[in-house]
């Protein structure tokens, strides 16, 4: 099969027909039930209308079967989660500068760029912080996203499975240029990425203000 | 009957004042009668509902194509804030609590007034020197707010908007909420008729009293927020904003400690209302009253905790989250068995689908949209993904437009001829559910679908994969508007030329349909004393000869 960008969009592609699967059932049911009844007991058939005040029964089905299908996507949402939050130690750490109204990309060997580089297949780990307002870095097609916080270092990790670029948008609205405050992830393969990495001067972009 | 001397005059409650001058301006806006007061809530907030409808309509209009359209990028972020503080402040809050339950409830209780009637007034005039604040806060130089309704920091520090007015009046607006929650829950402790035990309430006075609760615990948290965020702004001192060592985290806790209960202080009235309309067009009692009942109250409580789940993205520990999580699919639970006791209440009852029914109908599909969607954002591995997308904004507007909003035009449509005697064109009101449903879907649903595909929101441009989508929804904003003028126009159309209604033309059996359309001022020619459950109908035989 044709992969995805990352295997976290499947977990979480699933999590989301689990749930709205479930909410289709549950709201054509309703829906259906009630037309029924409206047409079934409708007031020009003239018949007397019977008053049922509840039964244990029934409300006791109605709360207990919920409960369990809240709690199953409860849980598949929390093992979804835990897999994006489990980074494995030996990730590849990038700083990410987010400001008013841009992204700059800090490597561990002093690099700075304005777009993310990374290798394809390597796990990757981000800490994020703001110099200024409450922005959030969002990759849809990886579907994860983590609000960056000035005086906060909050860390989102992914690891990519798909050669591309791929869109990075602010999610936390920053003011005048929020919807532009786009850049792109691009993942390369592992010696490309080697290449580029090792090469400090020539991408490299000089932040506008320190 | 026995005592005709007050009963002999037959004057409505528009003939008769509390002030007094006896017609013209003062007679309304210095009446503590809470029908009038009902009413005039009724004027101002239609009046703040049709600004802010027209605001969307500009944004959307904005939205038709990528790039520049009609307006500038701060115009339009002024708009989203104004569109979001008017609809949130000055609509949905206050909304059905201050119309209908100041209208309804003494009515519904069998009482002659509320506990407070002056406080209702203040209230009232609080109410509207709240809404000429942010009126004021537009006009000043600065200009008009561009952030966000939730005034986040650090963002709302660095604005040169007129945040500080802007909020200031959220603080005045709390105020009257929280003296009206007070007046009602007094209300509903002392004024109860003969005979009318806490069983007995009809659901909408339960409804209300829980959310009257809220009101009075939840508000005081933002009043005191914003008193933070002033105190920080004139004096420097660090709380909330980083550069001066405060916390920007500690504010969205705080913030949501009270928008999240505001929540339910916005859709829990309206769940009363829907507990009103179906016995009375079914015919038939309420299903699992009890448990309508309590469930209120148990949103009421869970409510407060899971504020949280506004914050799954902003860094919060993995341990908070999970538990938020959690409890937010607990709180779920009490709105299903509504909607459920709701359906099952049509079972074997006698249906006549009149236009207020037909709102109700309405109500259940888009409000279970809403709350189904609102699991997929509950759950924590689609959330990371969907928080501040199209698809928070489309199911928000499903619960809030779809639910409150939608119920707020059955109650109207279905306590019109209480409140004004006259009734409207019922073919044209039926039209107006329709319309009211298609672009309502065709409005928002789009917004389901682009949210997944990653369109974050308050976007004032777009990629150009979501310009189908969002023109769709454009469209359906115009076909909104015709709906709107439809339902609005039929309603004001009925006030000064409807054709004369009699006093209880559905068939209710609770005690505002055992008095007369208008009510007379005191409400009632002689209080009732209740014997029979709320939705009781073998009462309509008896109620003929009343
Ligand atoms: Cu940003």
């Amino acid at each position: 099969m044709f992969p995805g960008p990352t295997s976290h969009v499947e977990t979480v592609d699933f999590v989301f027909l689990y749930i709205v699967g479930i909410s289709v059932i549950l709201l054509l049911g309703i829906t259906a039930v009630m037309i029924y009844f409206v047409f079934k007991f409708n007031r020009k058939k003239g018949h007397k209308p019977k008053d049922i005040h509840g039964s244990i029964l029934l409300e006791t089905i109605w709360i207990a079967i919920p409960t369990v299908l809240v709690l199953s996507m409860f849980y598949f949402g929390y093992i979804g989660y835990e897999e994006l939050r489990d980074i494995p130690d030996d990730a590849m750490q990038v700083e990410v500068i987010a400001r008013m109204w841009e992204w700059d990309f800090r490597y561990e060997n002093g690099k700075v760029t304005k777009e993310l580089y990374v290798p394809l297949s390597k796990p990757i780990k981000l800490v994020m912080e703001s110099v200024d307002v409450n922005h959030s870095f969002y990759i849809p097609a990886f579907r994860i996203k983590e609000d960056v916080i000035a005086g906060k270092k909050n860390v989102l990790g992914f690891t990519p499975s798909r050669i591309g670029e791929y869109d990075v948008a602010c999610a936390e609205y920053c003011g005048l240029q929020h919807s532009m405050m786009y850049t792109k992830v691009i993942v390369m393969p592992e010696r490309e990425f080697e290449e580029w990495y090792a090469n400090t001067e020539e991408t490299a972009v000089e932040p506008e203000n320190k | 009957m026995a005592n005709g001397t007050i009963a002999a005059n037959g004057k409505t409650f528009y003939e008769e004042g509390t002030t007094k001058a006896k017609t013209g301006l003062t007679a309304w806006i210095f009446s503590t009668d809470h029908k009038r007061i009902g009413l005039m809530y009724l004027s101002a907030i239609s009046i703040f509902f049709s600004a802010a409808v027209i605001i969307a309509l500009l944004m959307r209009l904005e939205l038709i194509a990528p790039g520049k359209t009609i307006m500038e990028p701060q115009t339009y972020n002024s708009l989203f804030t104004l569109h979001g503080v008017i609809m949130i402040f000055l609509f949905i809050i206050p909304g059905i609590p201050a119309v209908f339950g100041n209208f309804f409830l003494p009515l519904q209780i069998g009482a002659k007034d509320v506990s407070f009637p002056r406080l209702n007034l203040l209230s009232f005039w609080i109410y509207i020197i709240g809404a000429f604040l942010v009126l004021l806060s537009l006009a000043l130089p600065g200009g008009p707010i561009d952030t966000g309704w939730t005034f986040y920091i650090p963002y709302s520090v660095r604005s040169g908007t007129n945040i500080s007015l802007a909020i200031f009046a959220a603080f005045v607006l709390g105020f009257s909420s929280i003296l009206t929650g007070l007046n009602f829950i007094t209300t509903v402790h002392r004024l109860r008729a003969p005979g009318m035990s806490w069983f007995k309430m009809p659901l909408f006075v339960w409804a209300t009293y829980a959310t009257a609760w809220i009101q009075i615990i939840a508000t005081p948290v933002i009043g005191i927020t914003i008193l933070l965020v002033i105190i920080e702004r004139f004096f420097g001192v660090g709380i909330f904003d980083p550069a001066l060592g405060g916390d920007p985290i500690l504010y969205q806790h705080l913030f949501w400690i009270y928008s999240h209960p505001a929540v339910y202080i916005m859709i829990l009235p309206a769940m009363g209302v829907v507990s009103e309309i179906i016995p009375t067009f079914a015919r038939r009692t309420i299903f699992g009253y009890r448990a309508i009942a309590m469930s209120s109250l148990a949103i009421a409580f869970v409510g407060y905790l899971v504020w949280a789940h506004h914050m799954f993205t902003s860094g919060i520990s993995d341990a908070a989250r999970i538990i938020f999580s959690l409890l937010t699919f607990i709180v779920a639970l009490p709105s299903g068995v509504k909607v459920f006791n709701w359906v099952a209440t049509m079972y074997k009852g006698s249906i006549d689908p009149k236009p207020p029914f037909l709102w109700v109908m309405s109500f259940i599909v888009l409000f279970s949209i809403g709350g189904l969607t609102g699991l997929v954002l509950g759950s924590l591995a689609t959330d990371i993904h969907l928080h501040d997308t199209y698809f928070v904004v489309a199911h928000f507007h499903y619960v809030m437009f779809g639910g409150t909003g939608t119920i707020f035009f059955a109650a109207l449509y279905y306590w019109f001829p209480k409140m004004f005697g006259r009734l409207y064109n019922t073919k044209l009101a039926n039209i107006g559910v329709a319309l009211f449903f298609i672009a309502f879907n065709l409005l928002y649903f789009p917004k389901f679908i682009l949210g997944y595909m990653g369109m974050p929101r308050r976007y004032y441009d777009y990629l150009s994969e979501f310009t189908s989508l969002q023109l769709i929804s454009t469209i359906g904003s115009w076909v909104m508007a015709i709906a709107l003028i439809i339902v609005i126009g039929n309603i004001v159309h009925g006030i000064f030329r409807g054709p004369k209604s009699t006093s209880n033309p559905w068939g209710g059996v609770t005690l505002e349909w055992h008095t007369s359309s208008p009510p007379p001022l005191e409400n009632f020619h002689e209080i009732p004393t209740v014997t029979h459950e709320p939705y009781d109908f073998s009462q309509l035989e008896e109620m003929k000869n009343e």
